[in-house]
């Protein structure tokens, strides 16, 4: 019922070599268990699968899902939740279609054609931006999260649709003579041999970490999500907090977005489908709890992966999508009741 | 167990007895063991201060929970009350303190939820509404039984309350509180209701903090204090001293008020502070209250449930916002201060439900000790895990918490150690006022008695501190001065040398003799 630090439990450990609990241990690396067996399951069933180039590819689907799931675990760890991710998403990727395509100012009669790096901070701003208007919302108005991140999944979906008469950005890849190539980078590119968007996602997770272990905002995020009337009390901002978890929720959408885009050399205003519920479910098998307080960026990268590893594994061994959808649903519940056993057992009541 | 023998002992006129009864609640042992009987149409009153566990006990009577120990004997039989329907279809119904009405839906709805009257078209809710306007009609309240309960004032939701209770043909009725919101013409009516239902055999079990009020309708009197049954005495034995005498307790002891050094300058001063129902009743809860309060010095304020007090130090925390009035603290003006910004400036306050605003339950004990001082330790972006494991070491033993490490988890903790932590916290962020709300509900004596030594340590070293309270032995205490509120204003003043009687007077729980 105690549920001790990490730093903690090797010395508990050995102290108690003869009476650790197995059942215990499962559920306290529950995800870490669940992305070993599903390795192993695969890896029998497929020859294809234990290989070092289907891990990277792998690992490169996840990483717009783990992208993601950072962002929301920060919301959800704040007593949150955020399900306009996979429309921003959308909404960023199709922006930045359109500023690779050029922008066109009419009064000047030229066509403006930002390179790269300005088309990823805009994107990156406007996603900051849109998750603004949610913490803004959501802290100073007082709307319930859930019905906020819902009005505006369906309104950035719909600006999605309006710009671009529900088309898609099909030319990414830029002109050399207009000096905006390099937009594939992000999707194609590999830094000694690994996916560049990995290598974001592991940037992110790793300052995600930081954040919440060492930095005393990530302090004061644990304490508002946990009680908020009591870290209110203790002087921690909880209205700053909080408009600061959507707002880089939505600036990981954002990056989400390029990456998918560059991935797919195309952005399309339907992308993103439904990726909202999927970051929760990574954030959930990771351990964290919707009530808030609880969770850490550790877990949810394993959840990631776990999501990310069964599906493409059922593709490899050529199960229907169908069983997918199946599996994956079954995975969440499985987790939430974990979750539920781990630390609905102090809530006596 | 002393079943058999608690059986014998049942004389014919008690219809309910609890033997033994014990409960604790995670670590806080709310009652130890008591006796209790409730006598055929007689009113037994219960008397005790806050926390002496006089609700939890009617809730065990009434099946909303369960005793860790002990038995309940009804008409000397041993009987299980599993919830309060299984109470209820044994003639026992309760008026809880904290109304449970639904605020949306009407007085008869209301009255009938749960046991609605079924005609062959469904709930006949014609036969209900005449009914409700008997019971109303008996109770001298003009209420459309049609009305949301939401629509009504306070008081009128209290009938409601008690018209439901009355609604159900109960043979044990237990009251608690069912006073705080009436009007004196609807407490003499109220009490003319009791009057009729002890005359058709039903039992009353009555629980006020209003103490002479009580004793005109008390037939039995049963004082609880600390989670023991202390004295019990019908009506004719006893007066309102007696009462208080075994509510309080002579014997033991909280400190007394530190002396030997001089006050220093005014660091809080309040100014005209008016703050209006948070709750949005369209009245002020704190009414045009001024106060000064010099370093060293320690002020207890005095005051029944709905005075204004926990209201009056949440507004000077920064939590409510007032609508008129200065805060000064140590010479500035802070109204206008996030509560952070006055807890970086010296203000500090503990407030009174540490479950709900003290402590993080997802968090440790270290971490919830550190929480109030996270800028202390952190350098440029990062947290110092040193000085941290640092300012928490010198918490837990400036606070003498009682625990297994800064990790371990604060639920693991005692009721006294979990406010002990509560207070660490805020006094971590070195204050130069600490305001508590409460500081010793719900804690054992002992750790009561540790608190007040470290708040009287506190004002010696130059701290301003102010707390509330309800118990006339905390305010007897280590307070150099006790204020008594009333309604939001400040009823009285006195020394620490003032009577017992003099407090109560002041505040409206007796009348001055």
């Amino acid at each position: 019922m105690t549920e001790t630090s990490a730093k903690t439990v090797p010395a508990a450990a050995t102290g108690a070599l003869g009476r650790i609990n197995p059942i215990k241990l499962l559920l306290k690396g529950r995800a870490f268990f669940a992305l070993v067996a599903i390795i192993i399951v695969f890896s029998l069933l497929s020859p294809n699968y234990f290989t070092v180039s289907n891990f990277l590819i792998m690992s490169s689907h996840v990483a717009i899902y783990g992208i993601l799931a950072i962002g929301m675990l920060l919301v959800i760890l704040n007593g949150g939740i955020d399900l306009s991710v996979g429309s921003i998403l959308a909404l960023c990727g199709v922006v930045a279609g359109a500023l690779m395509q050029g922008v066109v100012l009419e009064p000047l009669g030229v066509i403006l054609f930002p390179p790269v790096w300005a088309v990823v901070v805009l994107t990156c701003v406007l996603g900051a931006l849109i998750g603004a208007v949610n913490g803004v919302l959501i802290a100073w108005f007082k709307v319930p999260a859930f019905v906020t991140t819902l009005g505006v999944m369906y309104v950035a979906r719909g600006i999605a649709l309006l710009l671009t008469n529900g088309l898609t950005y099909n030319n990414l890849a830029g002109r050399p003579e207009l000096g905006n190539t390099g937009f594939d980078w992000l999707g194609f590119n590999r830094l000694f041999g690994v996916p560049i968007s990995v290598i974001v996602l592991a940037v992110i997770a790793l300052l995600a970490g930081l954040i919440l272990s060492r930095s005393s905002f990530g302090r004061w995020l644990y304490a508002s999500g946990g009680n908020e009337r009591a870290a209110e009390l203790s002087g921690v901002p909880v209205n700053f907090v909080k408009i600061t978890v959507y707002t880089i929720s939505g600036a990981l959408s954002a990056v989400a977005g390029l990456v998918l885009s560059s991935q797919l050399t195309s952005a399309g205003p339907t992308a993103g489908t439904t990726y909202e519920l999927t970051a929760i479910a990574a954030v959930v098998i990771g351990g964290a709890a919707l009530t808030g307080g609880r969770g850490t960026v550790r877990g949810t990268m394993l959840g990631a992966f776990v999501i990310g590893f069964l599906s493409d594994g059922l593709v490899i061994i050529g199960v229907s999508s169908y069983w997918q959808t199946v599996f994956t649903g079954a995975v969440i519940v499985l987790a939430v009741l974990m979750n539920t056993i781990q630390y609905g057992v102090r809530r006596a009541r | 167990m002393s079943g058999a023998q608690g059986q014998q002992e049942i004389r014919s006129d008690v219809v309910l007895a609890a033997r033994n009864i014990a409960k604790s609640y995670s670590g806080i042992q709310a009652l130890k063991g008591v006796n209790f009987d409730i006598r055929r149409g007689q009113v037994t009153t219960l008397f005790g201060e806050n926390g002496a566990g006089k609700s939890t006990l009617m809730k065990i009577l009434s099946g909303v929970v369960q005793p860790t120990s002990g038995e309940i004997l009804l008409d000397g039989k041993p009987i299980v009350f599993s919830s309060t329907t299984d109470a209820r279809n044994h003639g026992i119904s309760i008026i809880h303190q904290e109304l449970s009405l639904a605020p949306n839906l009407s007085v008869r709805d209301n009255i009938f939820m749960g046991r609605e009257i079924i005609g062959p078209m469904g709930v006949d809710f014609a036969e209900e509404e005449r009914q409700v306007r008997e019971l109303l009609k008996e109770l001298e309240e003009d209420i459309d039984p049609l009305t949301p309960v939401e629509e009504l004032r306070l008081g009128q939701q209290q009938i409601v309350e008690i018209a439901r209770a009355l609604s159900v043909d109960s043979r044990i009725l237990i009251m608690d509180e069912p006073t705080s919101a009436l009007s004196a013409a609807e407490v003499e009516v109220l009490f003319r209701v009791i009057r009729d239902l002890t005359a058709r055999g039903v039992s009353i079990v009555y629980i006020s903090h209003h103490l002479e009020e009580a004793l005109q309708i008390t037939d039995h009197a049963v004082v609880l204090r600390d989670g023991s049954m202390t004295a019990s005495a019908p009506r004719s034995e006893i007066d309102l001293a007696w009462v208080v005498r075994n509510m309080v307790g002579e014997n033991y002891e909280l400190g007394s008020p530190p002396s030997g050094y001089d006050f220093g300058p005014v660091v809080l001063s309040v100014r005209n502070l008016v703050v209006p129902d948070p709750a949005g009743g369209g009245y002020n809860v704190v009414d045009h209250m001024s106060l000064d309060v010099r370093a060293g010095e320690i002020v207890c304020i005095y005051g029944l449930m709905g005075a204004g007090r926990t209201e009056l130090l949440e507004t000077i925390a920064g939590r409510l916002a007032a609508t008129s009035g200065e805060i000064v603290l140590d010479g500035k003006e802070v109204s206008h201060l996030s509560i952070g910004e006055r807890i970086a400036r010296g203000l500090a306050l503990v407030p009174e439900d540490r479950q709900r605003d003290g402590l993080v339950q997802t968090m440790s004990v270290g971490q919830n000790l550190s929480l109030a001082s996270i800028m202390e330790f952190t350098r440029g972006i990062f947290t110092s895990l040193k000085l941290e494991r640092a300012l928490i070491d010198k918490s837990i033993r400036d606070v003498t918490v009682k625990t297994d490490g800064p990790d371990a988890a604060i639920g693991s903790l005692s009721g006294g150690n979990q406010q002990k932590v509560v207070i660490g916290k805020m006094l971590a962020t070195d204050p130069k006022v600490i305001l508590l709300d409460e500081p010793s509900r719900g804690i054992d004596i002992g750790a009561k008695a540790e608190v007040f030594r470290i708040l009287a340590a506190r004002a010696v070293a130059g701290q301003a501190v102010v707390y509330t309270t309800s118990e006339l032995n905390e305010c007897l205490s280590i307070a150099h001065r006790i204020i008594i509120m009333r309604r939001g204003r400040i009823a009285a003043e006195f020394g620490s040398d003032v009577a017992k009687e003099d407090i109560m007077a002041a505040s409206g729980e007796a009348e001055a003799a």
